[in-house]
């Protein structure tokens, strides 16, 4: 009988799978239909079926004052993309809720024209009729020739799955924040140049002007003016008039940056690949590339020689004349930037939804496994900016101090508006003010959070049904405003942000079969003021409300889980727990209560009871949790009595584990082991990094390589041993693509020693020596005729106790014997896995395993120094052995495997930051064998 | 075909399970000398003497300051009780200079630079808080590096070794000669010393290469022509000599071709060592263990490596390691063997003092003499293999290791892997405890 969870989406792969592989077409009885409304490569998954585009795409739309709302560009560039999508007919949509309208000119009470500094607004609308939801990103740019100075424009990220725009909306905020950082710092820049232009052409007229009233008053001597003369004056004075309002301009837009900065939370735009764009750039001022907001004063001074204009008194601002491009305004250093962000925006947010959650998910747990991550994981890839979420989610665990503080820190970037702003936009969106008083009154159980956000959206929706001056039903579904000014007890007041998406989602379900033609605003959001402040903030709160967060009830929140044998699709970290309670119990005498490590660095808070010590699941987060909730809504319902940690990682074990077992024949055994853990620690690769898009490649390739090598060569056990034992695979060929081709299979097998690269050299000609034994643990070598090739085979025979060698042209193998059983669970060639990225899954979920087990051992104080001073050196080894033997269950070789990952694990973390270490080359005096096919 | 006896892959007694490679020296490397417990000083041809951490492998020092390649090091530690302890190494190089070095500062302490001909070797005497160094002529200086006294002009080649003896006195080879010199006090002066040739003697038939202290009462010398000859310490007379190292044809199970292939270098006596039992003799590629209360080589290994062995030290647990310009180390251990009638014993021939060349005879005399005294014989319990080039000398470190010092430029200090993993969990729950993360958090 199939279940639910049998039927597993996949992600259309766009290679080619190997033709060696491809099974023959069911025949047409047994075949499913396709999806009815599926198109050539449509994603039968999507959740609304009836959009016309066949792919997420960014549009960037102006409400030009001559034409109305129009469509700029899309991105990806490309028709087929927005397909029969109306893009004009979205863009009058999407710039339609831009209800925070921006004020620009003679406020009441000042003299000259005021530069408002518009945050920007961000909205999730949603468009059942075209079934395509978005995230609309509202921002304002400055333009003299404009009206009021102003040109709005707005980046919408769309997507024909709403739940994506919801659960990603964070992410989309902070990266588009980003974007559009980069286009209002590029226009601030190029506003203020124009500035500059207009007064010195301003100042070019008066001189002009002067010269001529003085020439009229020395020609004049009947002592009265004339009118030319009056007229010649008014000019003059209207000219002075308008040089004070250009100063004044040109002072609030170089005032900016420093506005700026006296917030602590400001952080300028700084383009990330400057040095790659420099070219871009070159056709700029130099000083460009280094667009940092305090220097932009010194930017705007250095204009090039600028000959001024004689300006007509009045400068008609008609229809006919052409508006400035969006490159234009924002200068092309910047606006190339703005692109760049906006394609990697794209990349990064190309899949499902389900899929970059569980992408987030496992990058949020592998961050914090910090100890065991650099073994086989691309530590750089962990490195680079990850989704802010995340961040939030590992510190927002109540510690409000140190979060505060780390976030701070951390928190990529933040744009905070400033106390005057803030107000300004308030007055603009007076809702929010009520909003928050409502929910400061909240009650803190979060069934009532949603009945009472429910009611607070209610009343939104009759607010802002008024506000808007729409024709049709906009149906505004939440809106959250706040600012970094306010005090905490207001901040804190902001807890629904993260509940409103959810709460929307539910309402738009009921409402969308109700109104076919409606724009739904599903939340809004307007300004940056989602800043991470209100989440910090308002976590503390919002973990309070979950029972098991609470560290009082720590002791008992585990009790269920005290038996190890139920710990069926746990994630990593209760595992290890598990692990730990069955080694306090059985190796570690009760009589030592402090014999235990926590995990290092994890932030973890270990209790201990009885000499029973529990690592409570901290890493799970919020967030994350939401976002797992909100993936897969048929479960969200069971979510009140359950842990929701406990419930989504078994949710999504369990989908893991059944499409493991009914592609993998040989993980059945272990599933419940593996699947657990590669559900929280397997890095599942991703379409989505740009940086890791050529990794991902990568690993799909290796995988696929090293499914080919199991399948071919009946002897790869004992050589995916020798490599996880640290012992150095020399692979022997003469042909290079064939060597680079083994090494690429086998790199998969390859432990990192450090953060560094992997451990793998795929082509050497040269006879290798000991140095490159320490350094490199797969080695592709060439296998020549020459005398110098000689040498190469000399070096390999002298030096073969180091190593294990693959001869590659004729298929033979001399290393170690392997009797473990590891190895076989990794690589069994009669394994049902066909795809390169799914058996690398595969083998990262077992890597993961050995690498908790290899943690465990290592972290284990009495397997490695006896209790008492007087126990003697044997039965401290004994202890050692029985517990790799017995509490890990590692057979024979397997041993050998964990013991070398924690001696690589010690290394690391003794290692002091600054110095690299040397390395060393661990080896052990055992006979090869040959092996053939 | 090799007669050299390998061990295969399996060495269960081999303890160095780890290694470490030491990079830094751009020529061939010497010398290596123990300056305490922990570190030790590497020197070769590139002029460069660096200080090395015999535990974690760190660099801690490189000292510059000779031109050319260094010919001879020392390590000279004060002990002094008014002051407390200095580490110096005193080095010498064929630039003609000697360096006097601080090992804990890394800095130089002074530099000599008058003497005529390069110094090829130096001598520390503790006692007198002197030392000496040799080359075309002796001389004697104090820790300030003054020159207290010297010889007069001995011969060109120069010494090439020196021991100390009781009584203030000093064996110095000088080509087929073993001079033996005296310190004396001076009379005119409070500090000074002079220094007297007692005695020549002319025992050996070629040049000696090696020369090295038993005890107070004994020192051995060896020549190029595989001539070992031990000497009364006290009256510098010849105790027992040994001259058969390479004759193969007294040994009636050895192949006569082998004899052939013999050439002087291959009977060379290169590196001897002692205990207080035995010395041990690196004579051509072989090794032989000569048994000084029986005054009879007990044990040997003809082909110990495939080529020539240069350095040879005798652990405290019977076991010998040996290094080879085939550059290999190999470990040895003596083991007695079960007496079997039937056996021929390949240890074969011994010789007493005055005895000549050996004969059909002296071996039969020696055949008779072994079923009384227990047989024993090297067995090979491990070697090391890292280096690609001749391995020049090594120095023992006991728990911490072996450090190997090879003409490939490379020193590499192997450990025993088990105890470096426990050492490696002891750091590591220090660093815990120090990070504080091994307390509860609660």
């Amino acid at each position: 009988m199939i279940s639910a969870p049998d039927v597993v989406a996949f992600t259309r792969e766009e290679e080619l799978e190997d033709d060696l592989y491809r099974e023959p077409p069911l025949p047409e009885e047994y075949s499913v239909p396709l999806f009815p409304f599926a198109g050539q490569g449509a994603n039968p998954w999507a959740k609304v079926a009836g959009s016309k585009f066949t792919r997420d795409f960014i549009l960037i739309s102006e409400f030009s004052e001559q034409v109305g709302p129009q469509p700029l560009l899309t991105i990806p560039d490309d028709a087929k993309v927005s397909g029969t999508f109306d893009l004009n007919y979205f863009s009058l949509r999407i710039m339609s809720v831009d209800y925070q309208a921006s004020f620009v000119g003679h406020p009441p009470g000042s003299a000259y024209p005021k530069l408002n500094f518009v945050e920007d607004s961000k909205v999730v609308l949603g468009d059942s009729k075209e079934g395509a939801f978005a995230y609309v990103h509202h921002l304002t740019l400055y333009d003299l020739e404009a009206r009021g100075f102003v040109r709005p424009f707005c980046m919408a990220y769309i997507s024909a799955d709403e739940h994506k725009i919801m659960q990603q909306f964070q992410e989309l905020s902070t990266e588009f924040s980003k974007a559009s950082e980069c286009l209002k710092t590029g226009n601030r820049k190029a506003f203020a140049n124009e500035l500059e232009k207009k007064l010195k052409d301003l100042d070019y007229t008066r001189t002009v002007l002067h010269n001529e009233t003085e020439q009229q008053k020395k020609a004049n001597d009947k002592g009265y003016y004339t009118t030319q003369a009056i007229e010649k004056a008014n000019e003059l004075a209207s000219v002075e008039k308008s040089i004070i309002e250009h100063q004044d301009l040109l002072r609030q837009i170089r005032s900016y940056p420093y506005r700026k900065l006296k917030d602590s939370e400001f952080h300028p735009y700084e383009p990330e690949s400057a040095l790659d764009r420099a070219d871009v750039g070159s056709d700029q001022d130099p000083a460009a590339s280094d667009p940092a907001e305090p220097g932009e004063t010194h930017l705007y001074t250095h204009v090039p020689s600028y000959t001024p204009k004689l300006i007509k008194a009045k400068s008609a601002k008609c229809f006919d004349k052409k508006l400035k491009t969006l490159e234009e305004l924002c200068d092309v250093y910047f606006f190339t930037q703005t692109l760049d962000q906006l394609h990697h925006i794209e990349r990064t947010f190309r899949g499902d939804v389900c899929y970059l959650l569980t992408e987030q998910i496992s990058r949020a747990l592998l961050k914090q496994q910090s100890v065991t991550n650099f073994l086989f994981e691309d530590v750089s890839f962990l490195d680079e900016k990850p989704p802010e979420k995340q961040y939030r989610g590992c510190q927002g665990l109540g510690q409000d101090a140190i979060d505060e503080k780390c976030s701070e820190e951390t928190l990529a970037p933040k744009v905070v508006i400033s106390l005057g702003s803030y107000k300004s936009s308030v007055e603009c969106v007076p809702i929010k003010m009520e909003q928050e008083m409502e929910d400061s009154e909240e009650p803190k159980l979060s069934e009532s959070v949603m009945s009472e956000h429910q009611e607070n959206l209610d009343y939104l929706d009759a607010d802002i049904k008024g506000s808007i001056s729409s024709g049709e039903s906009i149906e505004v579904l939440g809106t959250e405003k706040s600012g970094s000014g306010l005090t905490k007890s207001e901040s804190q007041a902001s807890l629904p942000v993260m509940a409103s998406p959810q709460a929307g989602r539910s309402k738009v379900g009921s409402r969308r079969t109700v109104s076919e033609d409606s724009i739904e605003v599903l939340s809004t959001c307007p300004s940056e003021s989602l800043i991470p402040e209100d989440f910090k903030a308002s976590y503390p709160s919002a973990i309070n409300e979950e029972p098991y967060v609470d560290d009082d009830e720590g002791g008992l929140r585990f009790a269920p889980r005290a038996n190890p044998g139920v710990h069926d699709g746990q994630d990593d970290v209760s595992k290890q727990e598990s692990l730990v309670q069955v080694d306090a119990a059985c190796c570690i005498g009760k009589e030592s209560p402090n014999f235990l490590e926590p995990l290092p660095e994890l932030g973890q808070k270990p209790c201990e009871e009885d000499g029973v010590v529990r690592i409570p699941p901290q890493p799970y987060h919020r967030p994350a949790e939401q976002g797992l909730r909100g993936g897969f809504p048929s479960h969200e319902a069971l979510s009140g009595g359950l842990l929701p940690y406990e419930l989504d990682s078994r949710y999504l074990s369990g989908s893991r584990e059944v499409s493991k077992s009914s592609l993998d024949e040989c993980s059945d055994s272990t599933s419940h082991i593996s699947s657990a853990a590669s559900t929280c620690s397997d890095r599942t690769p991703s379409p989505a990094r740009p940086a890791c898009a050529a990794g991902e490649r990568h690993r799909k390739r290796a995988g696929q390589n090293a499914l080919r090598f199991i399948r071919q060569y009946p002897f790869a056990h004992p050589a995916i041993y020798s490599l996880l034992s640290g012992r150095t695979l020399v692979v022997l060929g003469e042909d290079e693509a064939m060597v680079k081709k083994l090494v690429t299979a086998l790199s998969i097998f390859v432990p990192n020693c450090g953060a560094y690269a992997k451990p793998v050299k795929h082509w050497v000609t040269s006879a290798l020596h000991l140095v490159d034994f320490q350094k490199w643990k797969l080695i592709g070598l060439q296998r020549a005729v020459s005398p110098a090739g000689v040498n190469v085979l000399h070096a390999l025979s002298r030096y073969s106790r180091y190593l294990s060698i693959l001869d590659a042209d004729s298929k033979t193998l001399r290393c170690p014997l392997y009797k473990g059983t590891v190895v076989a669970r990794l690589a069994d060639h009669r394994t049902q896995i066909k795809r390169g990225s799914t058996y690398y899954m595969h083998v990262q979920s077992i890597l993961t395993q050995l690498c908790s087990k290899a943690f465990l051992f290592t972290f284990c104080h009495h397997l490695h120094l006896p209790i008492s001073e007087r126990e003697p050196e044997e039965s401290v080894v004994n202890r050692r052995m029985n517990f790799l033997k017995l509490q890990l269950g590692l057979a024979n070789e397997d041993v050998k495997i964990v013991q070398y990952l924690a001696e690589l694990l010690k290394l690391h973390y003794i290692q002091e930051p600054g110095q690299g270490g040397n390395p060393l080359l661990r080896f052990d005096y055992v006979p090869s064998f040959l092996y053939k096919i | 075909k090799s007669s050299v006896q390998t061990i295969g892959e399996e060495q269960i007694q081999n303890p160095y399970t780890e290694l470490l490679v030491l990079k830094g020296h751009q020529d061939i490397v010497r010398f290596l000398v123990q300056i305490d417990d922990c570190r030790f000083a590497s020197a070769g041809d590139d002029g460069i003497i660096f200080l090395w951490n015999a535990q974690t492998g760190e660099k801690l020092y490189e000292l510059h300051g000779h031109t050319h390649k260094i010919t001879a090091i020392a390590p000279f530690s004060s002990s002094d009780v008014t002051e407390e302890k200095t580490d110096l190494i005193i080095t010498a190089s064929a630039d003609r200079t000697v360096i006097v070095w601080d090992c804990t500062s890394g800095r130089q302490v002074q530099k000599v630079s008058c003497f005529h001909s390069t110094v090829k070797c130096l001598t520390v005497l503790q006692r007198l808080n002197v030392w000496l160094s040799g080359g075309s002529d002796l001389c004697v200086w104090n820790r300030n590096l003054d020159l207290l006294c010297k010889t007069s002009h001995l011969t060109d080649a120069g010494i090439s070794a020196l021991v100390e003896l009781p009584k203030n006195c000093v064996a110095a080879a000088v080509g087929k000669e073993l001079i033996i010199f005296r310190l004396s006090a001076s009379n005119n002066e409070s500090e000074g010393w002079n220094i007297l040739e007692v005695k020549r003697l002319v025992d050996h038939q070629d040049n000696i290469s090696s020369l090295v202290s038993v005890n107070d009462l004994t020192f051995v010398t060896g020549s190029h022509i595989g001539e070992l000859i031990v000497w009364d310490a006290i009256d510098w007379t010849k105790q027992a000599s040994e001259c058969n190292f390479w004759d193969s044809s007294v040994h009636p199970d050895v192949q006569p071709e082998i004899k052939l292939s013999q050439s002087p270098h291959e009977t060379s006596v290169q590196h001897l060592t002692s205990d207080e039992e035995c010395v041990f003799a690196a004579v051509g590629k072989g090794i032989y263990v000569y048994n000084l209360q029986m005054k009879r080589v007990i044990a040997c290994q003809r082909t110990a490596h495939d080529s020539s062995v240069l350095h040879i030290e005798k652990l405290p647990n019977r076991q010998l390691i040996s290094c080879s310009e085939d550059g290999s180390v190999r470990i040895w251990e003596l083991r007695e063997k079960q007496q079997l009638p039937a056996e021929p014993v390949p240890t074969g021939f011994f010789n007493m003092w005055g005895f000549g060349r050996a004969n059909k005879q002296a071996n039969q005399a020696a055949k008779k003499m072994q079923e009384n005294t227990p047989v024993y014989f090297l067995e090979l319990v491990g070697d090391l293999i890292g280096h690609s080039s001749a391995v020049q000398m090594f120095l023992y470190f006991g728990e911490l290791g072996l450090a190997t010092c090879s003409a490939d430029h490379l020193i590499i200090l192997w450990k025993d892997g088990e105890r470096e993993s426990s050492l490696r969990s002891l750091t590591l729950f220090k660093k815990l405890a120090q990070n504080g993360d091994l307390q509860l958090r609660l």
